[in-house]
């Protein structure tokens, strides 16, 4: 179901094409890294640290790399030394000695399955038999796993040239805690004394997977010439080069990055992992080189989105205006120092007009792997803690949940805690939609059920993106961009041309091109693709129509550019006389030059995406087992180019939400190392345990955008933990203070209340 | 190298025949030595269904048996679900119905559909369910797959 | 004119002052204007020749990744603010 607010009449946005790609993907025919075959390819096997952290006293590699068949054998004395620098990836930037560091350990291992070693060998079993053959000699180190110990002034310190930073001040002493933020607005004092009502609750939530299913992989191939070729699975051919290039130390324009299609990313495919292990590889052996992770490395070596601790109070007058509000943030980084804080402090209050507010937040290194981005990174956490305290207030002062939500919403000038106010955005609208949907207005009748909302927001990012249009002789023409096609993004970029050019999605062959062959374009992430890259798509259309005018004034009609009128339908019209796009398109091929068109862009401003979710519970308190019984995800889309794609977001977000909210955690043992690197023992979601997914979007135009279209990819994974959170207190009466909510946390929680009571 | 055996088999129809070492499993030789990479692995050890295939009638997850223990059994796999150049009708559906974003699970998928809709071609959504619950997907949240599953139900039962 | 917002962080170094408006065509020239008024300001907002990595320029809540070279016109709002990317 869509609500359009009548911004426009399109021809093909708003349509249903299957997707260009498709036939490939179900036949398969689509060539995943894992697929990639190059003659005389060797395969990779990685080494990697048994323990949570520890000095790496000294590596034997002689036995391994005199097993027949190895053709190789590096540790990190055969990388470059890349310094201490800074490098600008586009969406963050980061320090190399870390990234390198995590991409093979130096002298020390930071967490259990930290890369040590890389093997290349004839098969991945000599590989791994190889691998298994180098000693590694450790001094263990204690170790920790849990964010508010890691803090301590006593706790174990992984890096001791590592301090805090507080906006450029340096802590004097090295710490766990990498960086300090604090944001502040209004008078907090002043605000909490005018409440009438305040609520505090500490919360915290378990490390999670992005869980894609297509683990890791890399080919790579180290050229006579000295240019290394590398088809990998990643969200950014320009970042994994840049990366690459830089962790190796070879020119960037040496290395070239062909995207294969990539089995998910989430966001957890953005930093490298194996793209220089096989480069390097390549080189040592002269041959081309194919590492893929297994799951059991996807899981201990890569991903997680940080665990956190978060202190949130919240207060507020009894006619339900939110006053003030004060959160005190702690989020793993994990082994390295992490980017997901910032992001956190900024969506604490971000989906509220509230005036006086303080945040504090902590960036902390600890034994886990590096935490990466996962849909809307660091939003999740805050929403499950705020979207609580607001339940508790509208409890307390008898308000409606949805009511007290209309009441605060963000909206065109609101100012968010980090300061800057928002353009239009749709979070009124999308609460509007809840309030009018089926499922608000049915009735929800039974023990121990309950109904729950929650409301969500992600920036959504632009960014650098660049297109080629190259017309065909009969009017069809290809869209050359560089961003990985994660979800059907090709066909949502080429609807955008054909919407411009008037012309159908099927004349239209959109192509991902490898960093050779396509101008700059920053990650598949941030929800970006649709909207910058769709700006770049429908750019290069505009220049084409543009040239196609020029020509038509000169070649066909003998006039001035003047007097050409390019119609809505993307007709061409002199005096009475029509042409449409494919047939001036053609014409001018026959008796000029090719036509070629391009665009570069860089779209600076959020895109600002709001949502509401409404769930439906039961709780089966023999168990603690939460079902799902109804759901609906209402988001605002600006417009939605292809809805079937929008609702698929919708719906995937929101069930990794749930995933998150009810069963996904890592299990630690003493020792801190992994205790459930498996699909069978870190729960995700199955078929079996969902209902449908419904979702209403809605569609309040993006002013930055020539069809309003708002990025959507990571909105829907912020509110399902908080929505399921509100549903299970108003089906139990228990509140929720720990995710995930299990079902031995809940059932223990209920057996405690029931003996208090 | 020197233990490999030999194995003669039938792959999408057509009778093949591989050697592989006795610890191979049916997903490696599919994937390595046979060329066919439409089969994907997720975990390599049963847990999410994207090495799926049918043998003699029955979806299994090619992770978990052994290349030797095709010999002389019937292994069908993605690529052998389209006749020529026409999509099945769980192939159709799964397009029309926007049943996949990344694509890596669904070739699992249209395999495991295709063996439960030859049986059950009316399956309510709670059977789809149940027998697809063995493979996972990150990206939909299933809704539409389960959706285009019923459709191709449908349109298999029409074509009968 | 434009009005600067002082990262929280920094009002130590302001005396507690929360904004201010300086005269300045461009980011570095606010800036520059920062440091003459609040002495040491500079180092905690730039590292080098560039903003610090992980922060970003907010103008007019106009979100800009150009750092030093943005251009402002009288009676923009300026605020830094933390850098996001996103999965
Ligand atoms: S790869 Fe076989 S079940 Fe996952
Ligand atoms: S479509 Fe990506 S895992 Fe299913």
């Amino acid at each position: 179901m869509i609500k359009n607010n009548g911004n426009g009449e399109y021809r093909v946005l708003g349509t249903r094409p299957v997707r260009h790609d498709g036939a490939d993907k179900v036949t398969g025919k689509a060539v995943y890294t894992a697929d990639v075959q190059l003659p005389g390819m060797l395969r990779g096997f990685i080494l990697r640290s048994p323990i949570a952290h520890g000095l790496i006293k000294s590596i034997d590699t002689s036995a391994a790399k005199a097993t027949p068949g190895v053709h190789a054998v590096i540790t990190s004395a055969d990388m470059p030394d890349v310094g201490d620098k800074i490098a600008d990836l586009g969406e963050g930037a980061v320090n190399l000695k870390y990234l390198s560091g995590n991409v093979l350990a130096q002298d020390k291992v930071l967490y259990k399955g930290h890369a040590v070693a890389a093997v290349a060998a004839v098969d991945i079993h000599v590989a791994e038999e190889a691998a298994n053959k180098i000693i590694v000699e450790y001094e263990e180190l204690p170790s920790v796993t849990w964010v508010l110990d890691a803090m301590q002034d006593d706790a174990p310190l992984l890096h001791d040239d590592l301090h805090t930073d507080s906006m450029g001040a340096k802590s004097e002493n090295p710490s766990n805690i990498c960086t300090h933020m604090h944001f502040e607005k209004g008078n907090i004092e002043d605000g909490f004394a005018q409440c009438d009502v305040v609520v505090e609750r500490e919360f915290k939530t378990a490390s999670v997977h992005q869980g894609y299913i297509e683990p890791h992989a890399s080919v790579g191939d180290w050229n006579e010439d000295g240019r290394l070729r590398i088809w990998t699975a990643t969200q950014g051919s320009f970042s994994a080069r840049q990366q690459t290039a830089e962790i190796l130390q070879i020119p960037i324009g040496d290395v070239v990055v062909t995207p294969c299609e990539i089995g998910g990313g989430f966001g957890g495919k953005i930093a490298v992992y194996l793209e220089p292990l096989v480069g390097m590889l390549s080189k040592v052996s002269g041959r081309p080189v194919k590492i893929s992770m297994t799951r059991a490395d996807v899981f201990e070596a890569t991903g997680p989105t940080p665990g956190s601790y978060m202190k949130v109070k919240i207060g507020a007058t009894n006619d339900g205006k939110l006053i003030a509000g004060e959160a005190w943030l702690a989020y793993d980084a994990g082994g390295y120092p992490g980017g997901m804080i910032g992001p956190g402090c900024m969506c604490v209050f971000s989906c509220y007009d509230i005036e006086h507010a303080v945040v504090d937040g902590y960036d902390v290194c600890l034994n886990k792997p590096n935490t990466q981005a996962y849909r809307a990174p660091g939003a999740t956490q805050v929403a499950f803690a705020t979207e609580q305290l607001v339940d508790e207030i509208a409890k307390q002062i008898g308000m409606c949940p949805l009511e007290i939500r209309q009441l605060n919403a963000a909206k065109e000038g609101t100012v968010r805690v980090d300061g800057p106010k928002y353009p239009p955005v749709g979070l009124v609208e999308c609460l509007e939609a809840l309030e009018e949907s089926d499922h608000w207005k049915s009735s929800l009748d039974g023990p121990l059920r309950g109904r729950g909302i929650a409301a969500g927001f992600w920036f959504g990012c632009g960014l650098k993106s660049c297109a080629t249009v190259t017309v065909n002789h009969d009017g069809t023409v290809n869209l050359l961009e560089g961003s990985t096609d994660i979800g059907g993004s090709r066909t949502s970029l080429a609807m955008q041309l054909a919407e411009v050019l008037g012309i159908t999605s099927d004349d239209v062959n959109p192509m991902v091109g490898d960093t050779d062959s396509v101008g700059y374009t920053d990650v598949t992430g941030g929800s970006r693709v649709t909207f910058a890259t769709g700006l770049a798509a429908y750019t290069a259309g505009r220049d084409l129509q543009t040239q196609m005018i020029s020509r038509a004034a000169e070649e066909v009609w003998d006039c001035s550019p003047d007097e050409v009128t390019l119609e809505n339908d993307g007709s061409f019209t002199h005096n009475g006389e029509s042409k449409t796009f494919k047939e001036l398109a053609s014409q001018l091929f026959k008796h000029g030059e090719p036509l070629v068109a391009r665009a570069a862009v860089s779209p600076e401003n959020p895109t600002n995406g709001f949502g509401v979710h409404v769930a439906d519970v039961e709780v089966d308190p023999e168990t603690g087992k939460v079902t799902v019984l109804r759901y609906t995800t209402i988001q605002d889309a600006g417009k939605a180019v292809h809805p079937s794609y929008v609702e698929g977001q919708l719906q995937g977000g929101t069930v990794q939400g749930i995933g998150w909210a009810l069963n996904e955690e890592y299990f630690y043992h003493d020792n801190d190392t992994v205790a459930n690197a498996s699909f069978l023992d870190y729960r995700m979601p199955t078929m079996l345990d969902l209902p449908m997914i419904d979702t209403i979007i809605v569609e309040a135009a993006n002013p930055d955008h020539p069809y309003g279209v708002r990025g959507v990819g990571e909105t829907p994974i912020v509110p399902p933990p908080a929505a399921l959170a509100n549903a299970i207190y108003n089906a139990t009466g228990t509140r929720m203070e720990q995710l995930p909510m299990s079902p031995p946390v809940l059932w223990k929680q209920l057996q405690s209340e029931s003996a208090e009571a | 190298m020197a233990n490999k055996r030999h194995v003669s088999t039938t792959i999408n129809g057509e009778p093949k025949e591989f050697l592989c070492a006795p610890h191979e499993s049916l997903l490696e030789v599919l994937r390595d030595n046979l060329g066919l990479t439409g089969s994907k692995e997720g975990c390599n050890n049963g847990n999410c269904g994207a090495c799926t295939v049918i043998l003699n009638g029955r979806p299994v997850d090619s992770c978990l048996v052994l290349g030797v223990e095709v010999e002389d059994a019937e292994v069908e796999t993605v690529e052998g679900i389209a006749d020529r150049n026409e999509l099945h009708p769980v192939q159709e559906c799964f397009l029309e119905g926007a049943a996949l974003q990344c694509g890596i699970c669904t070739p699992g998928f249209l395999v495991a559909s295709k063996a439960l809709l030859e049986k059950t071609p009316d399956a309510c959504e709670h059977t789809i369910r149940y027998n697809l619950a063995g493979n996972l997907c990150r990206c939909t949240g299933y809704d539409k797959i389960v959706r285009a599953v019923q459709d191709a139900g449908k349109r298999m039962a029409e074509s009968n | 004119m434009v009005t600067v917002f002082i990262p929280a962080q920094l009002k130590e170094l302001t005396g507690g002052i929360t904004s201010v408006e300086v005269e300045a065509s461009n980011i570095r020239q606010v800036v520059e204007r920062l440091e003459q008024l609040f002495p040491g300001i500079q180092q905690r907002l730039c590292d080098g020749d560039d903003l610090r990595s992980g922060l970003q320029v907010s103008i007019d809540s106009v979100m800009t990744s150009r750092g030093l070279i943005a251009k402002v016109q009288p009676g923009n709002e300026i605020h830094f603010v933390p850098a996001f990317g996103g999965g």
